[in-house]
């Protein structure tokens, strides 16, 4: 499989970048790891006269981790989110996820700002992120804005992100309670047949706050706010994880496709939901 | 047609210079530029691993990078880490407990495992498992793999006392 042909460029730092962005417009498309474009180039589905390869713009690959919060450059792969102690002892929920993204080969390559900014509503950090509710930086000609990651996602590969704009970092913030990212799929290296991503506070035994999201679900990831509302309060008895696991149902919209008829992915999506609750429960 | 591009590699300890189509795949370069044919050509999806290599470290599905994005880099591919003459402990582990049967993913097999050794010397078999996930066998049912790999992990760490 070849892709079409293309020019490729490697800039040395972002204003090279938009240089070649400003001249080429819709025709040129910016990547990192190359594990969601360049597939979609052999197949000849994307059409990229002008590729940008960030590798070596600098800038991009720093973990910094504050009392409050983390920043992660959009530039840090999966693998080196996996072997970052010190980040998965504040964020332990980041190593969960992406030990379940793909396989090594590809977790080498595959970067957070990637998966984050590509859109496909089979990335598993779109939903993490917004879980944790997390916000992206997002970097133009013009300067620097922040997209929170509930507000990222309008369609299938359409996101806040403008043309001229490079996604460059994601902060999130530091959470206390228990954590779990579950995800069903059907072999290693595919997308989630279903995935759900949960964080919950517990105070005197009983549910103080819950963050769910969905992914692979929707045409976008989806954050369920009446799915966390309905455990606030209670002690996660099998009535209110059966009111959360409804109310998430209530907000997806699954399509059907090889991984299975709408029936089967909405029955997956509350199992694996469930089992998150129960997991990040056990673990406040 | 775009413009060539001037690209340098350093593959298997040898440099390489050439022009090339920025859309040329590593995999191609590697086989078809260079004949080195170790790395195989099977799925050509990012799914089966036979054409992995390691590139400054990392493994690394060479249908699935561009030789451009590998210019200056040092690449390794199976033929890289032994031969007939002196074959690495994981080529002979490989022969001696049959991890492999028809022999096409065992490149890829190979030069991952090696990689996974470096970073685990002593892997458990679920490490082992997980950490050749990215590779499919059609033949071998991967029990084989997995005590070739063991094997190999063992008498690595033999030497390795023996050394010190």
């Amino acid at each position: 499989m070849i892709p079409a042909a293309f020019e490729y460029y490697r800039p040395q730092d972002m204003a090279g970048v938009f240089a070649i962005l400003q001249e080429h417009g819709d025709d040129a498309r910016v990547m990192a790891g190359g594990h969601s474009l360049i597939p979609m180039m052999k197949l000849r589905m994307a059409d990229v006269p002008h590729l940008i390869d960030l590798q070596d713009v600098g800038g991009m690959s720093d973990v910094t981790i504050v009392s409050h919060e983390v920043r992660i450059g959009a530039m840090v792969t999966q693998a080196d989110i996996i072997d970052n102690t010190e980040l998965t002892a504040v964020v332990p929920i980041l190593r969960e996820a992406a030990l379940q993204i793909a396989d090594p080969q590809v977790r080498y390559m595959g970067t957070v700002g990637g998966n984050i900014a590509n859109g496909d509503p089979g990335n598993d950090m779109p939903g993490l992120m917004q879980c944790m509710d997390a916000t992206f930086t997002l970097v133009g000609p013009n300067g620097e804005r922040g997209v929170q990651a509930r507000d990222f996602y309008e369609a299938a590969y359409i996101t806040a992100r403008e043309d001229d704009e490079i996604l460059t970092a994601v902060t999130i913030p530091l959470h206390s309670g228990g954590y779990a990212y579950e995800k069903q799929k059907r072999k290693i290296g595919d997308y989630a047949t279903a995935a759900a991503a949960v964080q919950i506070t517990k105070d005197n035994g009983s549910c103080a706050s819950a963050a769910i999201a969905m992914t692979n679900l929707s045409d976008t990831p989806v954050y369920s706010e009446a799915a966390g509302v309905a455990l606030v309060g209670g002690t996660l008895d099998d009535t209110s994880l059966k009111a959360s696991v409804a109310a998430m149902l209530n907000d997806i919209d699954p399509t059907e496709d090889n991984r299975g008829p709408i029936a089967f992915k909405k029955h997956v999506a509350g199992v694996i939901l469930r089992r998150a609750i129960e997991r990040a429960w056990s673990r406040t | 047609m775009s413009n060539k591009m001037h690209i340098k590699l350093n593959v298997n300890g040898k440099d390489e210079e050439f022009l090339a189509e920025p859309r040329e795949l590593l995999i191609y370069t590697l086989r078809e530029r260079l004949n080195i044919t170790g790395p195989h050509i099977g799925c050509e999806t990012s799914h089966c691993g036979a054409c992995t290599v390691t590139i400054d470290g990392k493994s690394v599905k060479s249908c699935t990078m561009f030789a451009a994005q590998a210019s200056g880099k040092s690449v390794t591919t199976v033929e890289g880490i032994g031969g007939p003459d002196a074959l690495h402990p994981l080529q002979e582990a490989f022969k001696e407990h049959h991890g492999l049967q028809c022999g096409y993913c065992t490149p890829g097999m190979i030069i991952r495992a090696q990689k996974l050794l470096e970073e685990i010397p002593n892997p458990s078999e679920e490490e082992i498992r997980f950490g050749m996930s990215g590779n499919i066998c059609r033949c071998t049912g991967y029990q084989n793999i997995v005590k070739s790999i063991q094997a190999a992990a063992a008498e690595m760490n033999a030497a390795k006392e023996a050394a010190e």
